[in-house]
């Protein structure tokens, strides 16, 4: 039950120049031991667009991501962005196409926010280099875009979750991908701190930046989404605009939640509400 | 095909402003590293005329001119057989491997609590000293013939091999696998040292072995200084230069292979880089404790965490630190010697907590 579709016109995405055709993933397969946790995905994320991965837990949101950056190699299928083949690009190469933000990026020793947004230089530079005054100015603008700026001089072990998922995010951009995939941003954040980090991604895809989140909160998804693609047990069960996924023929199945979906008042979005 | 994310505007220049500490922390790093540098090469000069004879810093470079072949076009006269035997045969070489020995283990900790993310990291960790303490054991107590160095040195690799072997039977070797790998190969050597020592020590070897458990470059000679210092300048070089890809590991190993780092062929390099580099320096001191383990903290609280300048200013500091701490451990109860190892700790705590304490809120 594949619903695919055009991006519908919310948000204005702009036709992607880093982008080109946007990311299509296709019969992407991998597995733990025996069990597979990847069953033949095909996916796809238009280019300067927000898409939602979604799906309940442990249906492969996180390990598709991890396949699709390569940082898990998956032991089939194919994964194309703008065209290139990405799992067979070099691998720095490919550091400088795409940027992953995962779930729970953590380190017990002391850095400072500018020092770990520093580091989405590597890919950028020689391997004994240090960081140019350019790359200190992306660091800088990859700072103000995920609006942390003020934050550059803090340690990272001092800011509140909401604030560090923000510096996770710059990194991530200081990497100057075209395709930004992340692991829950919003997990663990408060819903102001939510819906900011959600403004950061909508402004990168109207810049051209091809996003893919995975989401577990699926009004956010609603709300902030062009596009989703849903997993259930591995497998794609649905994929296309917001409007037409989510809806109670695909949520109630794959979530085993009764579901209604109303339209919001002001932005005509559709508000999902569960239970009996 | 440019990526729109790279079109940027003129926008304000990077980190200018000249409030910020990180910025001005990162104006004074050369000045870091130029100091330590003066105070290493200080130190190794004073440390050599500190002892039971009175010797002054002229005479020490009389020695060395003398040896190096420049005494003659300098018009300085040899000292005196005694005091050059005292400058050059013992005190020159001991400071020489003492500050090898700092630099080195303060590069493996360093790089070892970056490639595992465990702050209680340290150069020992794959079992490396106790594989030494065996192979030197062995010697010392049954009289195996072959070198001590060499013996312990073989301990070292053999521990390395088998915690490798056993992290790497496991999967992946991960951060995890290589911490449990390394205590279980560590726990093994130690009992067998352990055993060794309970069965068939006697008097006078005990105190030969617990110096050499406890660490010590008393014994050190121009070989001891070639062995530890061939190895600091060709491994540790090698492994001071990896500076970026450390960073890359900051937030762990899919962060780094998302920056296009190969994750694993690299923790495999360093590792064995680290190991070997250990081995060399624990076969001509015993294994030190406390410079690899807390240095590399002490600088990135002075520093930060960027391996560029922390690999480099941790050698630095390192070998001044254990030329001191070996002075001391000469000289404070002389004639009588202690183990160094009792020293690094008792002037280090200190002085880490209160680095510990200046830098509390980075932490």
């Amino acid at each position: 039950m594949s619903v695919v579709g055009p991006v519908d016109g919310t948000g204005a995405p702009a036709p992607g120049t880093g982008g080109g055709r946007g990311l299509d993933a296709s019969r992407v397969s991998w597995s733990a031991g025996s069990r597979l946790i990847l069953d033949g995905v095909d996916a796809t994320a238009p280019p300067g667009a927000v898409s939602g991965l979604l799906g309940p837990n442990g249906s492969g949101k996180s390990t598709l991501l991890r396949a699709i950056a390569a940082t898990q190699v998956p032991d089939a299928g194919e994964v194309r962005f703008g065209g290139e083949d990405l799992l067979g690009m070099p691998r720095r190469r490919r550091a400088r196409r795409l940027a992953l933000v995962e779930q729970d990026a953590s380190t017990d020793l002391p850095v400072s926010v500018l020092d770990a947004v520093l580091l989405g230089r590597i890919p950028h530079r020689s391997l004994l280099a240090g960081d140019s005054e350019a790359d200190r100015a992306v660091a800088h603008e990859a700072l103000v875009r995920a609006g942390v700026e003020d934050l550059a001089h803090r340690s990272l072990a001092t800011l509140s979750g909401g604030e560090r998922q923000r510096v996770h995010m710059a990194r991530a951009l200081a990497q100057e991908p075209a395709l930004l995939l992340l692991d829950e941003p919003t997990n663990h954040l408060d819903i102001a701190a939510q819906l900011a980090a959600m403004t950061v991604l909508r402004k990168l895809a109207a810049d051209g930046v091809t996003v893919l989140a995975a989401l577990h909160d699926l009004n956010l998804a609603a709300s902030s989404c062009d596009h989703v693609v849903v997993l259930a047990q591995g497998r794609v069960v649905a994929a296309g605009p917001v409007r037409e996924v989510l809806v109670p023929a695909v949520i109630e199945p794959v979530y085993g939640v009764r579901c209604d979906v109303l339209t919001h008042p002001r932005t005509g979005r559709p508000v999902l509400v569960f239970g009996d | 095909m440019t990526s729109p994310a790279r079109t940027r505007t003129a926008g304000p220049p990077a980190v200018g402003a000249p409030a910020d500490r990180p910025a001005a922390r990162r104006r004074a790093t050369p000045w870091w590293l130029a100091g330590a540098s003066v105070a290493l090469v200080v130190s190794v000069v004073v440390a050599v005329t500190i002892g039971p004879a009175d010797l002054t810093w002229s005479d020490v470079w009389r020695a060395v001119a003398t040896h190096v072949g420049l005494g003659g076009p300098l018009g300085l006269d040899p000292l005196p057989l005694l005091q050059d035997g005292m400058v050059w045969q013992l005190r020159l070489p001991r400071v020489l491997t003492a500050a090898a020995v700092g630099a080195g283990l303060a590069i493996c900790g360093a790089v070892m609590q970056s490639l595992t993310r465990n702050p209680l990291a340290d150069p020992y960790l794959l079992g490396l000293s106790s594989g030494a303490s065996l192979g030197a054991v062995l010697v010392l107590v049954l009289g195996v013939s072959v070198l001590l160095p060499v013996a312990a040195f073989g301990g070292a690799v053999l521990a390395l091999v088998a915690a490798l072997a056993l992290a790497g039977s496991l999967g992946a070797v991960t951060p995890t696998r290589t911490v449990l790998a390394g205590l279980a190969v560590s726990q093994l050597a130690a009992a067998a040292t352990s055993f060794v020592i309970f069965w068939s020590a006697t008097g006078d070897s005990y105190r030969e072995i617990l110096s050499w458990l406890m660490g010590s470059v008393a014994g050190a000679t121009w070989t001891s200084v070639a062995i530890a210092g061939g190895a600091v300048l060709v491994l540790g070089t090698l492994l001071a230069s990896t500076g970026s890809v450390l960073d890359a590991f900051t937030f762990g190993d899919t962060a780094a292979a998302g920056l296009g780092v190969a994750v694993n062929r690299t923790r495999w390099l360093l590792l064995v880089g680290v190991a070997l580099l250990t081995g060399a320096l624990v076969s001509v001191s015993g294994s030190i404790g406390f410079v690899g383990l807390i240095l590399p903290h002490a600088v990135r609280l002075l520093t930060g965490a960027r391996h560029r300048v922390l690999l480099p200013l941790a050698a630095l500091l390192g070998a001044s630190f254990l030329v001191w701490a070996d002075t001391l451990a000469r000289t404070i109860f002389a004639p009588r010697e202690l183990p160094v190892g009792i020293l690094t700790a008792a002037i280090g705590a200190p002085v880490f907590a209160i680095i510990l304490w200046r830098g509390r809120r980075a932490l």
